[in-house]
């Protein structure tokens, strides 16, 4: 048994790890007496890829490309490859992921089971809205062979289904067309809630990528960097190769605390103020800020720390994440990547998928026991009433009742669960 | 002007190191690939992959018996007749079960066969050719394991170690040759092969950080290299503590 964290390093629970690295020979390992879940890259926060006392497939050994079409962009692969490695091989060809998160060191499996999506929601969706073929391994041996028009229950079933309904070894990817690796981006401030939804609103014609940062603490919290951008030619050259910094170990304790995210949330804002306007950034740098600062995980010291992201229907938008800065000012907790943006108007492929018109408000805080737990129910109470949901691939703790009102559609997804597989997750929220 | 094409061949090409070893190869450059294998099905999907990765690489698959002098030696002819080969990376070894070799002599044999003679008979039918060319290099992946025997897996460890010697042996002759000889020494590594210990929650290094190592070192034509390089350090003690301190150490 090995013990596995998931990135929010919240537990550490024995797991019986089963590599796959064939994708011709998946009955074998797949075929077990206690369940099993798929771990891709581990870059989930909480405890959707994990399987405590159970069996993990790691599927990281299955990263090879099968077939790329320079002409059409379309891209079939194993299920295990990362994000970055099809951007690397494929941008300088002219082509691009349509849709990516703040991370590319995640697997494609990954990213179709979470229906990730990036800063261009408004523009293409989720990852789902542009997978066009899954093959799909179930425990009993059978194989499944999906698509949006081909056995189109089991494809929506398993876009955003975290895991649950097999064990996804080749995907085909439609790619965009791109003129290369450079970005035309704006840095923009705002004061207050309703300027940042005036920015978004403004924006969504003119710019492809949106997102902005806000800063929850200052004065109750509500000013932010709102970031816009487009691919542009303009940057002409490669883009040069970034320096890696390493997180060399984990502190002792949490080194996000009241005093470093005071000083960190009013430098960071005022450093972006002073950079305000326009700039040409090679891809990486704007999609995957992070991405250089390896293991950035362990700053929250051996507890680790909870992600919590949720999406809120636009009406009552403005009032819930004003009551969310509210309640997390009052609680004297506070988040250092405090991500708010808005999803267009649209809906996603998957029974489970997490976007939904809206705007969605991702909060990172160190795991102070029950101290957390308690902020975050008075946060539930607010997503409840606004009718929004939590998003699976960050979630540690929702409470069952806010999993079913915030999926209605889970009901559905429970035929097409594999019954050799389960998660933590999926115990908590789905009884089995 | 065009970059020369690199002509590689690599001996038991699915395995997991030399995949990586093949990917770096073709990246940023455009080679001329020979995968030879027992499995042409399975070696079909790494040349895929490769032929992604680069599409103006010319990426072939041989079959062969891995442990018939007379067919290595046909292939190894048929592959250099058709053009001179740069390099030539013997990758193939399996991990066996030392308790069961113990017992099963038929199954130390085999153990002994593909980590030791095996490799040596490829490494042979290359070198000369390379010898007449005056050029190429062999690299043979060995192991940690053949510095020093111990009890949990010496019959692995004792076709490593005759790798070892072997290689010491070519240097020697081809010391005043353009030939290079390289000898790899991988650590444990996070592959398939190493699939149990990884269980027992044995702390692995990534397979990419090794094949990248490798990679430069057949580059340089540097004679040994342990990967990662920590190992050198580490095998440097363990080669040189006392028999009586050794043999307490549960390993
Ligand atoms: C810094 C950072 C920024 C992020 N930003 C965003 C963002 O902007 N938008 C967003 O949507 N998400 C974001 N995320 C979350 C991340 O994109 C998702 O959690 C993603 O699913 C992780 O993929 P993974 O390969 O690491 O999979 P894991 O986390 O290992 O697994 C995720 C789920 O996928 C399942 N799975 C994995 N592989 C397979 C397979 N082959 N077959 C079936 N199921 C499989 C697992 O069972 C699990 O349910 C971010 C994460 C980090 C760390
Ligand atoms: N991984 C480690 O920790 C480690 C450490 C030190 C040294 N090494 C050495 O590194 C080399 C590569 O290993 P790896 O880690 O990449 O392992 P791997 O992925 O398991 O690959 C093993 C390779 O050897 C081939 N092979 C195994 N038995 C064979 C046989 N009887 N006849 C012919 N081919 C056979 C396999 O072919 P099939 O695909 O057809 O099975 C495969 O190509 C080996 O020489 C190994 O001893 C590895």
């Amino acid at each position: 048994m090995v013990k596995v964290s998931s990135w929010g390093r919240l537990s550490h629970g024995d797991h019986e790890v089963r590599m796959l690295a064939d994708r011709e020979r998946i009955a074998g390992p797949l075929r077990s007496n206690r369940p099993g879940i798929a771990y891709g890259n581990g870059r989930s926060y909480g405890d959707v890829c994990l399987n405590p006392d159970g069996v993990l497939w790691r599927t990281t050994g299955l990263d090879r490309f099968i077939s790329l079409n320079a002409t059409t962009g379309r891209l079939v692969c194993e299920a295990g490859v990362l994000l970055r490695d099809i951007q690397r091989l494929v941008i300088p060809r002219g082509w691009i992921l349509p849709v990516t998160p703040g991370t590319q060191l995640i697997t494609v499996g990954g990213a179709i089971a979470n229906d990730v999506h990036g800063k261009n929601h408004h523009r293409l969706g989720s990852f789902g809205d542009h997978v066009q073929r899954i093959t799909l391994h179930r425990t009993d041996g059978t194989r499944i062979v999906c698509g949006p028009d081909l056995e189109p229950g089991w494809f929506a079933a398993t876009v955003g289904g975290v895991g649950l309904t097999g064990v996804i070894t080749e995907a085909e990817i439609q790619l965009h067309r791109v003129v290369g690796p450079w970005l035309e981006a704006e840095t923009l401030t705002y004061a207050n809630l309703d300027a940042f939804f005036q920015l978004a609103d403004n924006s969504e014609i003119g710019w492809e990528h949106t997102v902005s940062w806000i800063d929850c603490i200052t004065r109750g919290g509500g000013r932010g960097i709102f970031l816009r951008a487009n691919p542009t030619e303009a940057g002409g050259r490669p883009v040069p190769r970034a320096r890696n910094l390493t997180m060399p170990l984990v502190p002792p304790i949490s080194l996000v605390n009241r005093l470093s995210l005071r000083l960190f949330n009013a430098a960071y804002f005022n450093l972006n103020k002073s950079r305000a306007g326009k700039t040409v950034t090679p891809y990486e740098s704007f999609f995957y800020p992070l991405d250089n600062i390896q293991d950035w995980n362990r700053m929250y010291g051996p507890k680790g720390f909870f992600q919590y992201q949720s999406v809120v229907p636009r009406a009552v938008g403005r009032d819930a994440v004003q009551a969310m800065l509210h309640e997390i000012a009052r609680s004297g907790a506070g988040s250092f990547l405090a991500v708010l943006k808005t999803f267009g108007d649209r809906q996603p492929v998957g029974l489970l998928s997490f976007p939904q018109p809206g705007v969605t408000l991702a909060l990172d805080f160190p795991n102070h026991g029950e101290r957390t737990l308690k902020l975050f129910e008075r946060l539930d109470a607010i997503v409840r009433e606004a009718g929004g949901r939590i998003y699976l691939a960050k979630d540690a703790r929702m409470p069952r009742d806010l999993f079913e009102s915030g999926y209605p559609r889970f009901v559905e997804f429970m035929q097409y669960r594999d019954p050799g597989i389960g998660s933590a997750l999926s115990r908590r929220l789905m009884e089995n | 002007m065009p970059e020369q094409r690199k002509r590689i061949v690599i001996v038991g090409a699915t395995s997991s190191i030399a995949e990586q070893c093949a990917r770096l190869w073709v990246t940023d450059h455009v080679a001329d690939l020979t995968l030879v294998c027992r499995d042409p099905v399975k070696t079909e999907r790494v040349a895929t992959d490769l032929r992604v990765r680069s599409p103006d690489s010319t990426i072939r698959i041989v079959k062969t018996d891995f442990t018939d002098p007379a067919a290595i030696r046909n292939l190894v002819d048929g592959i250099v007749a058709v053009g001179a080969v740069d390099i030539a990376l013997i990758a193939h070894g399996a991990l066996s079960d030392q308790a069961a070799c113990q017992p099963d002599l038929t199954m130390c044999q085999a153990a002994l066969m593909v980590n030791g003679v095996s490799p040596v008979l490829f490494a042979e039918a290359f070198v000369g050719h390379f010898e007449a060319a005056h050029h190429g290099t062999v690299a043979i992946i060995g192991s940690v394991a053949g510095d020093r025997g111990r009890k949990s897996n010496y019959v692995y460890g004792a076709a490593k170690g005759l790798v070892t010697r072997y290689a010491q042996g070519l240097q020697h002759r081809l010391a005043h040759s353009a030939v290079k000889v390289v000898l790899v020494k991988p650590g444990p590594t996070d592959t398939p092969m190493t699939a149990d210990l990884k269980q027992k929650g044995a702390k692995l290094a990534k397979v990419g950080d090794v094949a990248r190592v490798i990679v430069q070192a057949i580059d340089r034509g540097q004679p040994v290299v342990y990967a990662p390089p920590k190992w050198a350090i580490i095998m440097l003690i363990i080669r040189h503590l006392p028999r009586f301190i050794f043999n307490k150490m549960n390993i």
